[in-house]
Formats: structure tokens, sequence, C-alpha cells
């Protein structure tokens, strides 16, 4: 209210500003970005949520599980039991297959030697679950960042996918056709792959600068577009179906294309994970420590102010568009050279829409992106253990990320749930409603 | 109806907003809280209309103590309150807008329109309201707008009205008009309380002025209180309300705007063949009622706006076709109308906020680095040469005063190398206080020898500052005034007479035959 009584005075606070460091170093900032006060909070219900609506619907729609309530009056227990015992177990698989699973860890004791068990692969197996988290969040994180870099400048980018698929041709493209030497070879597919989502993403920077049409639109055809497109690509053999194909698949890139795996060939976790994370160090640095990124969160939060302080809004709409679209590309390279290694008609799976969510749940900040990423990745990385070990459908997995989602954009109902206070700020599903305005 | 409020307090965590207050508000009485941004007036109104919760006192109406949980529960007892920002649905007619919440049914269940229209018919006609139920709101002006508020309150029976920040929309005739219907409702037996911080409305329509300072009531004065002592009260120290100034002493020609002309993308010309100079060490005034094309002039100067044809030039150098960097870089420091709009980002920090249009250059960047440090240290030096009230440089600007948001932006600009300083509407919405310090800093520009550019609708402004005073009307420039020119004589300009007879200053079609400053 009153700013007078409240302040200390010019004075003051140019003391305290001495006092402490003038800005803040890279840790501080990290842990600024995932400790939003009451917005991880939120986040955090929202997950325990998504997780306790999940068990539910598993439990009850388990055939036994029905069969035992059927039976409910002459064994309750029984029927309760048999509830918690699928909705637990089919987590318990879920983190066995994600994160660590113990079987593994025993049968590298059992092993005679040390080097005997690395040799035969018993360490790789104690790691594996998180070498396909990773893997899985590659590309979630790639293209993550490709929604929540333009959302910082005000932008709403719904072209993931269509990024991708550029990426994934380009990369593929010079993954096959071109030779080069080891080394060279797979920098240039990765380089490819930037280029082809980034001319994308120009395409789309320019037609809001030049025409104003409005980048959710554009973004939205360009994808269908580009799905199209790659079908094309696929069908012929003159343009990119490998020879003799029946089916709509491109050939294999060389080996010297593939990205190397980071630790040894049982593990599939690749240079790709690296990548994503240097992104989104890149992408921090970029909008916090330069003149580029100053300008994009000006833009993002208030055009008008930007453009009367000098700073050119149209230029600013393609470059930021350009990167994301680059970054877009990047997830569609690191999925075709780091696990694919050919190109067909769905290589770029969901991958767009996803990367949605996870801009969402990792509220539009770089390393927001990266846990959500982590997160949904380890979602995905568990699902098949969960489906082999428990019959609970890989299904589940959507139904846990929809309730996630769902619940962070609408965080007022997360308040009401657990009777939190409200909070200041517009909470998290201000990203939402904020980007559209953009 | 009788209303009083006796020591009510409320407090936000250590501040406290409101302090023991006591007012009492007699029927058919005007009572002006009169006090500066953030003195607590907007929070009694709040707790008064049942927005808040006092944390102690009581409301007692005809000498009953009342609790309002809620607007719906004050409305009942017969308050209505006009909030500075409208409450109004633009595509609604003003009928739908007024039974908007309690709408009139037949007996078949459809709204009864006939019926609403009448009483807003009624209403209008019995206070002078002149307002057309059939109108679409986003067609009418702000002063219409508001008066349609005002109907909202009656129609819901309102016996004390609540008149928040009234005429800070409004052009000076429509603030006329406003205290013409005031005068009307208060014969009508209904009490008016009425928000201000300026003090020549206040003593215009007031019968009794109670002054708000940091939450307590510093005192209570009949209407005909000098401006100086209501000033004094508010502000809690002596205030100059006009700074002093000698006379300018006008150098070489810097701004030179010839034959300028502004048209929207619609086609609309709103700067119709605009011309003028603007000396080293003068300040020029540009007077006239508020939308008659000052917005797109200063636009324009700015690079904004694409100029239609004509030339603007700063010390020779050709700026027409010049992008808003290239003007800033030139030497133009602007003041912007909407400083929430076009002058601040509001999530941004004040130091961020300090170096808007400055960032990319040394000492703030090195490359596309961007130098942490000096903008901190470069924040801390402005705060304090600007006495600019925050917590720290790392506040969100929005969350600091109008008054202190304004003295970020004069910062920024003056802090920049700069020979013209353009400031559009510099002191709208300011408290006191404040206005004294950024007329204070405009006239030492001045005299630092900038050449000042001043667009203001408030002719107390243009009066208190300019060297020479133009007017704008429908987008033309209908004449020049020395300082000394009647108002009675601005006013014919600024409601579109033209020059003429050929007074001391010549018409601005012959442009270049301008003499450097009005005395």
């Amino acid at each position: 209210m009153s700013d007078q009584a409240s302040s200390p005075g010019p004075a003051t606070a140019a003391k305290k500003e001495d006092e402490q460091e003038p800005h803040a170093s890279f840790g501080q900032a990290l842990r600024d970005s995932i400790l939003e006060g009451h917005t991880v909070t939120i986040i955090i219900l929202a997950i325990f949520t998504g997780f306790v609506v999940g068990g539910l619907l598993n439990a009850f729609t388990n055939t036994t599980v029905l069969h035992a309530w059927g039976n409910f009056f002459s064994a309750p227990g029984h029927a309760i039991a048999a509830a918690w015992d699928t909705a637990v177990g089919a987590y318990v698989a879920m983190f066995e297959g994600s994160i660590f699973n113990p079987h593994t860890v025993a049968a590298l004791f059992q092993q005679a030697s040390f080097a005997t068990a690395v040799h035969d692969g018993y360490l790789s197996a104690v790691f594996y679950p998180l070498s396909e988290t990773c893997v899985q969040a590659t590309p979630l994180i790639l293209a993550g960042l490709a929604v929540a870099l333009p959302y910082q400048a005000g932008l709403f980018n719904i072209g993931a996918e269509s990024q991708l698929i550029g990426g994934m041709i380009v990369a593929t493209y010079l993954g096959y056709g071109v030779s080069l030497p080891l080394g060279v070879h797979v920098v240039v597919c990765v380089i490819g792959g930037f280029v082809g989502g980034a001319a994308l993403g120009w395409l789309v920077g320019e037609l809001k600068a030049r025409t104003g049409a409005h980048e959710v639109i554009t973004t939205i055809m360009l994808n269908y577009i580009m799905i199209y497109f790659l079908t094309y690509l696929l069908s012929f053999g003159y343009l990119m179906q490998a020879p003799h194909a029946t089916n709509p698949v491109s050939p294999i890139i060389a080996g010297s294309a593939h990205l190397p795996h980071l630790f040894g060939p049982s593990l599939r976790i690749n240079a790709g994970f690296l990548i994503a994370l240097a992104c989104a160090a890149g992408m921090w640095w970029l909008l916090n420590r330069t003149t580029t990124g100053f300008e994009f969160r000006s833009i993002g939060k208030n055009p008008s102010a930007a453009r009367v302080a000098g700073m050119n809004v149209e230029r600013n709409w393609v470059l930021v568009m350009l990167i994301a679209g680059g970054l877009a590309g990047l997830s569609g390279a690191a999925v075709i050279q780091g696990t694919d290694f050919s190109l067909n008609f769905q290589s770029y799976g969901t991958y767009g829409i996803d990367a949605i969510t996870v801009a969402l749940l990792g509220f539009g900040r770089p390393f927001g992106v990266v846990l959500a990423g982590l997160l949904f990745g380890a979602l995905r990385a568990g699902a098949p253990l969960m489906q082999a070990a428990t019959g609970t459908p890989v299904d589940m997995v959507q139904v846990l990320e929809a309730v996630i989602v769902l619940l962070i954009a609408a965080p007022a109902l997360i308040r009401t749930m657990y009777r939190l206070r409200a909070a200041r700020g517009g909470g998290v599903g201000g990203v939402m409603s904020k980007g559209w305005n953009g | 109806m009788e209303l009083e409020l006796k020591g009510i307090t409320k407090r936000f965590g250590s501040l406290v907003a409101n302090d023991r207050i006591d007012l009492s508000v007699a029927p058919g009485q005007v009572h002006a809280l009169l006090g500066e941004n953030g003195a607590g007036k907007t929070t009694l109104m709040n707790v008064l209309y049942g927005l808040l919760q006092p944390d102690e006192g009581e409301i007692l109406l005809d000498n009953k103590a009342v609790r309002f949980g809620s607007p719906k529960d004050a409305i009942a007892a017969g308050i209505g309150m006009v909030h500075q920002h409208f409450m109004l649905v633009p595509v609604f007619t003003v009928a739908e807008n007024v039974t908007l919440g309690i709408e009139e049914t037949r007996r078949s269940g459809l709204l009864d329109r006939r019926r609403t229209r009448q009483d807003v018919r009624e209403l209008s006609r019995r206070y002078g309201l002149e307002v057309d139920p059939d109108a679409l709101v986003e067609n009418l002006p702000v002063g219409i707008q508001q008066r349609v508020e005002i109907v909202k309150a009656l129609v819901r029976e309102a016996t004390v009205l609540i008149l928040d920040e009234p005429t800070a929309v409004l052009t000076p005739a429509e603030t006329e008009d406003l205290f013409r219907i005031i005068r009307q409702l208060k014969d009508g037996g209904r009490s008016i309380v009425f928000i201000s911080h300026k003090l020549k409305e206040v003593q215009a329509i007031a019968d009794t002025i109670t002054v708000l300072r940091r939450g307590k009531v510093v005192g209570q004065r009949p209407p005909g209180t000098t401006e100086d002592e209501l000033a004094s009260l508010m502000v809690g120290r002596d205030v100059q309300l006009r700074v002093s100034k000698e006379a300018a002493k006008p150098g070489d020609v810097v701004l030179d705007v010839a034959d300028l002309t502004v048209a929207d993308e619609t086609g609309r010309i709103w700067v119709n063949g605009a011309s003028f100079q603007v000396r080293a060490g003068e300040i020029l005034g540009m007077a006239g009622v508020q939308g008659n094309g000052q917005t797109e002039l200063c636009e324009a100067l700015m690079g904004l706006r694409p100029t239609a044809s004509g030339q603007v030039t700063l010390n020779g150098r050709d700026l027409t076709q010049a992008t808003p960097r290239q003007r800033l870089h030139a030497g133009v420091a602007y003041v912007p109308e909407d400083r929430q709009e076009d002058g601040l980002v509001g999530e941004f920090s004040v130091a961020d906020n300090m170096v808007l249009d400055t960032y990319d250059r040394p000492p703030y960047a090195s490359g596309i680095k961007l130098n942490l440090d000096a903008i901190a240290s470069n924040a801390a030096e402005r705060v304090k040469e600007f006495d600019v009230r925050t917590t720290s440089v790392d506040a969100p600007v929005a969350t600091l005063s109008g008054g202190n948001q304004q003295k970020v932006i004069l910062a920024r600009e003056l802090a920049r190398e700069h020979k013209v300083l353009v400031a559009s509407q510099p002191t709208r919405g300011l408290d006191v206080g404040s206005i004294e310090f950024v007329h204070r800093r405009i006239v030492e520009q001045r005299d630092k020898g900038v050449a000042v550019l001043i667009v203001s609708a408030e002719l107390d402004e243009i009066y208190a500052l300019a060297d020479r005073i133009a007017v704008m009307y429908e987008g033309k420039i209908t004449g020049f005034r020395p300082p000394t020119v009647p108002a009675e004589e601005l006013g014919l300009l600024m409601a579109g007479a033209t020059d003429q007879d050929p007074g001391p200053e010549p018409t601005p079609s012959a442009p270049t035959a301008i003499p450097g400053a009005g005395q």
C-alpha cells in the first residue's frame, strides 16, 4: 500500500545492496528456478495426486481386484489388500523399470568377482533403468525447451512437432547419404538436425513478423504439412525411401553418424542426453546473462515497453523461433542418431505435444524443463516393465501425465484439495492462460 | 442516512494501512478524502464497501453498528461505489450493464428490458446524467461511462456514494459535468465520499475535507482552506505547488518538426501538418484536450508510428525515417504517456528497468554478455540520486507507487546522454510530492541546456513549466502563446479557435518565422 511506510529508504536499500551479492550465482539461480515457493508445492502435490488417481484407476479396473470386491462382505480385508497390492505393485514395477531394480544388485553381488560381473553385463544391468530414463528424457527435454524458450518471449510454440520432423529429415539424410570421417559425421548430422528445425522455426517467426500471422495457427498448420511431407519423402525410392523397402522407411544411417554411447554399448544412454543438458544450461545463460535474453524477456513481459525502449520486436520473434526450431530439430536428431537410426512415417511420435506438457510442468524455465523431462522420461522407461510384470497397460502413463498437467494448469483445484492458502502470484496456471495473449 | 466510521484499523502484515480512522458523513454532504497515493484512502473505502474486513473499529449507519462481509452487504445497506477502473461490460448496452446482477424478469422468466430502460431514463432525467440506455458502453466516452457507473449505484438505491479518484480519467469539461451531477445528488439527500489527491477539485466540491497521511487522519478542514495548507497536510512538509524557475535562455534550435503528418493504419489523420521548434534551454508546453493527436505526435517523434509526411530533425540531423533505437541514440530522452504500458516492464526489477534502453551498451554489456555488476551499481546510484522509494533494486518495478515508477523512468532517461527531453503527461496520476519532484527535474534539465517538449492535458502543468505554449486541436497546432496568456484564451484555442489576428507568434503555416522563445 504505502511505499513510504514500508520502505527503508534509498540509503538502506543501497547499503543492503552492497552487503549482498549483487546478482544471483549460478547455483542460486538454479535453486530459485527449482524452488519457486508455492509453485513447487503445487507441482509436488499434483504429481502425488496424479499417482493416487492412477493407482485407484488401476486398482479398480483390475479383474482380480473387482472380483475381490465382489466378495467384499465375506472378506473385506482381502478386497482392500488386493486393491492396494495392484496399485502399489504397478508403481513398484515402474520404479524398477525406470530408476533402480534391487534384483539386479543382488545378481551383481552373487558374481564371483567384480571383473567378471562387469564383463557379463551385471553392472550395466544395475544402471539400465536409469539409462533408459535418460534416453526417454532426452527428446522430451530438447522439445520442451523448444516450447519454453519462445514462451519466455511471449510466443506459444505448438510446432515442436514440425520442427522435430524437419530436424529428423536433415539428420537422417546426412546420416545415410553422406560419408564423412568418424567424429565429423556425427557432428555434421547434429548440426544438420538443428538447421532443419531452425528453418521451420524461422519460417514461423518470419510469417509473424512480416504478416502478423499468429504463431499458434501457423505452427499447427506446419505440423500437418511436415507430417505429410515426411510420408511423401518416405514413399519414393528416389527421395528418402530405403532401397527395396515396401514400407515408408528410410535407409539406416551410417555407424559414424550414431551418437556415441556414454557408458558402453549395453546402456543406451548416449551423447544426446549431454546435448539436452547443455542446451538447458545454454538457454539459462542466454536468457539471464545476455542482451539477447534481456530482449526476449522484455518482449515476453511487455512488448510495447520493449518497442519504446528501442528493441526490434519483430526481429526478436524471428530469432527466438529460429533457436526454438533448432532445439526441436536437435530433439529429432537425438532420436534418430541416438536410438532409432532410421526414419519412418511415425518417428515423430507424440514428442510435439509432450513438449508442451513438459514445458508447462517445468513452468517455462530451463531447469524446470529438465526435471519435467526426467519425470516423464522415467514414466515412459518404467511403463514396459510395469506392463510385463503386472499386466497394467502402458497407457497408465498417459493417465498419470494427464492428471498431473491438468492439476498444474488448474492450481485452484490443488489448493482446494489440500486446503492451501491462495498464493500471491498467479501460480503456474498463469503460464497457460498468459501464453495465448502473447 | 448518517454514516460513521469509528477507529477503523486495517493491517497488511507489518504495514498499518489504516490506523484508528474516525470519519462521519452527514446526509446531503460531500465529504472529500484527500491524501497522497498510498495514504490509505482506497483501503478505507474497501473496508467500508465490504471488500476488506477491518482488524479493529466499527462502521455505524444511523448509529447502528453494521458488519459488511462482502460488497453485497454494503450494497444492501445503501452504499454504492464507483471504482477508479470501471466495472462495465463494453459490448453490453448501458441498460444491460445497469441491470447486470439484479436483472428484472417478467413473469415468463424473460428479461424485462423495458423496465430497466425506463429506470435508467428516469434516473438520468432526475439527476441530469444524460445517459442513453441503448448506447453500447464501448462507444461511450470515459465521462459517460462513469455516469453509467453512477446510475448502476443509484439503481441499487445507494444513499452513500463512494467515488474513487473519479476525475483521474476525465477532461476538464467532463470534470465540470461530474461536479454538477454530484451537486444534484447532494441536493437529493445522498451523501458522497469523494476520494482524490487533487487539491483544486476537493476545494471546489467538498463540504468537509479529511486529510489522510500514512494511514492516519491528520486533519479535517473546511473547503475554504488554502491549497498550500492542504498540500502541506497531505505531504507532511511544506510543498511548492509551483516550482520556481528563472526566465529561459533559449539557445539554438535542437528539435525541428516541419509539417509533420501522422496517420494510422485506417488512414485516419491524427497529426495534421504540425510544425514547431524546440530550442536548447527552453520548455515548449504542448497543451490540448486529450485525444487531439498529442499521443500520436509523441509516438511519431519517437519512431513508434510511421510518418506520413513532413520532417523531424535533431541538431540538423534528419531523423524522419530513423528507428526508435536510432532516435534514442541520437539523444532523445522520452517519458511516455502511459508509464506502465510503454515505460516499464512491470515484472522486471528496478535495476533492469533502469537499463531498459541502454542494456546493450557499455558499461552494461560487453558484446552480448550482460554486465550484471554494472547494472546493479547503476541502479543503486540512480535510486539514491532520484530518491526512489523501493525495498531493493531487485524488487519488481510494478510493486512501486506511481510516483516512484515515474522516477525510475526519469532516472533512466536522464542518465543517458540526451539533447532533447520529450515528456508526455509526465505527472499524470502522481501525488503532490511527486509532481513537485518531477517538475523540478524538468526545469533543471532546461537550465542545463536541454530542449524540452512537455505534452500535457493539465493546464496547471503547462503554466507551471512552459516557456512557450503551443496548443493542439484535432491534429493541428492552433497557436503559439507566451506563458502569460490568460487561460480563457488557451481554452478557446483548445476548443478549435484558430489564430485570426497576427499575434506575437506567427501561425504554424509559416514555421520558419517562429521566434525562439515566447518572452
